[in-house]
């Protein structure tokens, strides 16, 4: 048998909805994605941002890595795999997770959702086939790369329960925040999930890529009752930021691909120690988790707000004006709803406590020229932005 | 009442039987268990058939470090190391060389070889004898390095510096980690001579003579020449096992033999007893596994007990067996042309050249036997009557290259190879065909499926460089331990490695005591 590889030839390939996103781009913002092309603004920031937060966003979500996780196994595969306990998990529902290496250390997080007995789909940030075929050794499963064979669409924002009905889904409204239903949109059949990545009521629609271009239209079709928008990864990092959701890769080193010592970061070092269950049975890292457990908390991704206008970008956070450094901006935004400067920033912790000042200095430029001004900064353990109605089962109808 | 059981020492081999008798020593109630129904492991004897045995799967051997001997009083309970042999590499026109540990003499040998030989020992013997820090103490971590880490780094530091002096320092730096085929070719000029010390150096590893780390194999053969000479294992009560056995008895250890385990049981990271076939649970506060490394995470523990990483790790340990070994049952003494009886109780070697070693080896690279193997040959009978009936013999033969993933492992094939073998002594030793009562021949697999061993390894892991020191067996489980807590290695499989030396099993006693019982 021969195999032709054409990939090559193009070196980014196209999502199902690519016809549609390149039609709607003014600004050819496009990156890459998993290889995948990807708009980072396809109109303008302000009106994409503003339809996730005011009415109804729709985002290209098919570059997802996604892995169906099959066989007589699949479960303590998956237990064996994840921080998380998830003995509680049941077909229909979907969990949030993320999973280490043997020092502890994250290598990426996602979601997992389960259609049946011994039948997962674990959807992630990074390519882990490598990382799920080295877990997988000892265990009667089988790993199926799913991404290509399966389109997504996150459509969030107050008005999507709204849109998806009016667009012609039926039966959203017994659908819980974590919940899946096997729907139709006007014929096509959707696997709907109320999930997303923008602490918005919102939901997430999984289809064939033959019927992709279809259900976008039904949903745009909208348009003349419902404010709908496309969105791209511009506006998704404003809001995700908000809603306080870590991105492996970008907010801390992923571990896997970490080279220097101490570069890495375990689960609890980024806010995610709320999901490590050290009781739950043998899991990758749980020796070194437990033992981190025991020892004073040496850093911390946390939540600021930087006082002032200015946007923060990238800085070095000091325990006081021209202080000491303590900790840096992992990735920051301005907030248009909440009229902030908001921040997840690495912050080195002093005999396993927060610095009682945290102070950023920000650098920024006026007419090309740099200029310094040194801000407070003030921690928060709650997500920035959580909107009242997001998980209100049946959703506020508009 | 159930007893209590301090450590469980999975299999009775020598490395076993080392630690098990250091820790019961040091107060702790130990049990041994062990499949096959024989104490000693690869060194215990095997029956060809009735009347005719052979001393086991190590045939030559030097002693155990003194070390042991004098800590666990082993002469006390017979353990004697033989009589000192030497090597006698055949050669086709009769021209045998005779090589000693210091000297080598032969027809047509040059006078600058047998003086180059004296030198060439006396250097590489300074090396290993440099080495014996690293070797005779647990390897030092290099990240969190305790005094102990220290210490071995400071006097391994001091040896090869101030023990072997400049010069010698620099030569041992550039030989270190280079191949035993360059080495030759620069010290030697007669072929017959590199050709055997080429076998020694790669014997019981998957390396030819141009493979990297070669010099260091030859450097752990070598630390076995600093204990004493090699000698025949020749069965009987001064071999090892026996004495072992004898030691860890009077120290209040017990044994069960014909007891396979099944699993090592753990809970929640900590290894609590074992599973025996036959579902009967032991539990004991401490496991410690004399089995290869492989078949003790991959096979005892388990996936579902094992990071992910690491147990990759521990699947891609390199360690196929490379060696057969054939046993004859003979009715009469061989003659080897140009060798008299007293010449023939030593170590007979067919390894005419270095080329003839690495071109055997090529054929191993592919999953073949070697067309022309390298044979190491002794008639342990010759020094224990016991092991045949009077007048007749039994001849014990170390064939390489074997591979693990040889093609075919049927009893047509083996027979064709061994009488394939038979006829390559036969050139030197005319009537042995016509002598021969009975064979036995163990292929690496049938190796592992007797002694339990993975892929019929000897060294129950190469002894690569990768694999060597506070990398053996694994990065993970250095220092005896492993990520299991109350799980430890003693075996060959752990620092330094193979041979009969005893101190994987000794220096895993002294780590685990220090450690305070590791409860």
């Amino acid at each position: 048998m021969t195999v032709t590889q054409e990939h090559f030839r193009q070196a980014m390939q196209h999502t199902p909805f690519h016809a549609r996103l390149a039609a709607l781009s003014q600004t050819e913002e496009w990156t890459s994605w998993n290889g995948y092309m990807a708009p980072r603004v396809l109109d303008k920031l302000s009106t994409e941002y503003f339809a996730v937060r005011s009415s109804c966003s729709v985002m290209d979500m098919s570059p997802m890595e996604k892995y169906r996780i099959t066989g007589a196994d699949a479960y303590q595969f998956l237990d064996r795999l994840v921080i998380r306990d998830l003995s509680a998990l049941k077909p229909g529902r979907v969990t949030y997770l993320a999973w280490c290496n043997d020092e502890g250390k994250l290598i990426d997080d996602g979601t997992l959702f389960q259609f049946g007995e011994n039948d997962y789909r674990l959807c992630s940030q990074h390519h882990q086939l490598d990382w799920l075929m080295t877990s997988s050794m000892g265990f009667d499963v089988n790993i199926e790369v799913e991404t290509h064979r399966v389109a997504a669409l996150a459509v969030q924002g107050p008005t999507s329960y709204s849109v998806l009905t009016e667009a012609g889904i039926d039966g959203l409204d017994e659908l819980r925040p974590f919940g899946t239903l096997d729907l139709n949109c006007r014929g096509i059949p959707v696997m709907v999930s109320r999930t997303g990545y923008t602490g918005d009521l919102g939901y997430e629609l999984w289809v064939s890529p033959d019927n992709a271009l279809e259900l976008w239209d039904a949903l745009f079709a909208v348009k003349t009752r419902y404010d709908v928008h496309a969105i791209g990864l511009s506006t998704l990092e404003m809001v995700r930021i908000e809603a306080g959701f870590v991105m492996p890769g970008f907010d801390f080193n992923t571990a896997e691909s970490t080279v220097r010592a101490n570069y890495d970061r375990s689960p609890y070092e980024v806010g995610l120690g709320w999901l490590v269950n050290i009781d739950k049975g043998p899991f990758t890292g749980r020796k070194a988790l437990l033992a981190e457990k025991r020892r004073p908390t040496r850093r911390q991704l946390s939540k600021i707000i930087v006082d002032g206008n200015k946007p923060v970008g990238e800085a070095f956070i000091f325990d006081r004006k021209n202080g000491k450094v303590v900790g840096e901006i992992k990735c920051a935004t301005w907030s248009p709803i909440l009229k902030a400067n908001i921040a997840l920033a690495d912050i080195e912790y002093t005999r396993g406590k927060l610095p009682k000042n945290l102070w950023a200095r920000i650098d920024y430029q006026r007419e090309l020229k740099w200029r310094s001004t040194w801000a407070k900064c003030k921690t928060t353990d709650k997500p920035f932005y959580s909107p009242e109605n997001r998980s209100a089962t049946p959703p506020k109808r508009f | 009442m159930i007893e209590r059981i301090d450590a469980i020492i999975i299999g009775a081999g020598h490395n076993g039987l080392v630690c098990g008798t250091y820790l019961a020593r040091a107060g702790l109630k130990v049990l041994f268990l062990e499949a096959r129904d024989a104490i000693g492991g690869m060194t215990s004897e095997s029956t060809i058939e009735e009347g005719y045995y052979s001393p086991g799967l190590a045939h030559t051997a030097h002693p155990l470090c003194p070390k042991i001997r004098k800590d666990l009083s082993l002469d006390k309970f017979g353990y004697s190391p033989g009589a000192a042999i030497e090597t006698i590499a055949l050669d086709g026109d009769g021209m045998h060389l005779r090589i000693g540990p210091s000297s080598v003499s032969g027809a047509g040998l040059d006078v600058q070889d047998v003086n180059a030989y004296a030198e060439f020992k006396k250097e590489f013997l300074g090396y290993a004898r440099a080495l014996r820090p690293l070797f005779e103490n647990r390897p030092p971590r290099l990240k969190n390095m305790d005094f102990a880490d220290k210490s071995t780094l400071a006097k391994l530091g001091w040896n090869i510096r101030m023990g072997l002096g400049r010069e010698s320092m620099y030569e041992f730096l550039r030989v270190a980690a280079i191949n035993i085929y360059d080495v030759l070719e620069e010290v030697f000029d007669d072929k017959r001579l590199k050709g055997a010390l080429a076998a020694d150096a790669v014997f019981g590893h998957h390396m030819g003579p141009r493979s990297p780390g070669t010099v260091l194999t030859w450097l752990t053969r070598l630390y076995g020449e600093l204990n004493g000479p090699m000698s025949i294992v020749c069965g009987g009560q001064s071999q090892p096992g026996n004495a072992l056995l004898q030691a860890a008895e009077a120290a209040g250890a017990s044994f069960r033999t014909g007891t396979k385990v099944k699993r090592i049981l753990v809970e929640k990271g900590k290894a609590f007893g074992v599973e025996l076939e036959g579902d009967e649970l032991v539990k004991a506060n401490m496991i410690v596994s004399n089995a290869d490394p492989r078949s003790t995470f991959l096979d005892l523990v388990g996936a579902a007990d094992l990071d992910a990483r690491f147990k990759q790790r521990v699947s891609q340990i390199r360690g196929a067996g490379d060696v057969a070994k054939l046993h004859l049952a003979l009715s009469g003494v061989p003659e080897f042309s140009g060798l008299s009886e007293s010449d023939i109780s030593n170590r007979l070697l067919i390894a005419p050249t270095a080329k003839y070693v690495e071109h055997a080896f090529n054929d191993a690279k592919y999953a073949k036997c070697s067309a022309k193997p390298i044979l190491e040959i002794t008639i342990p009978s010759l020094h224990n009557d016991a092991l045949a009936p009077a007048g007749h013999h039994v001849m014990s033969i170390n064939i390489m290259y074997v591979p693990y993933d040889m093609t075919g492992n049927g009893h047509e094939q083996k027979a064709a190879f061994a009488y394939g073998v038979i006829s390559q002594i036969g050139r030197f030793s005319p009537n042995l065909k016509s002598l021969v009562v009975n064979h036995e021949f163990l292929t690496p697999r049938d190796i592992e499926s007797r002694y339990h061993v993975r892929q019929g390894h000897w060294h129950h892991g190469e002894m690569t460089i990768h694999q060597s020191f506070m990398m053996r067996p694994l990065y993970g489980a250095a220092q005896y331990n492993s990520p299991i807590d109350g799980l430890f290695l003693c075996g060959a499989g752990t620092h330094p490695g193979g041979g009969l030396t005893g101190l994987p099993g000794r220096n895993a006693a002294k780590r685990i005591l220090a450690m305070g019982s590791g409860s």
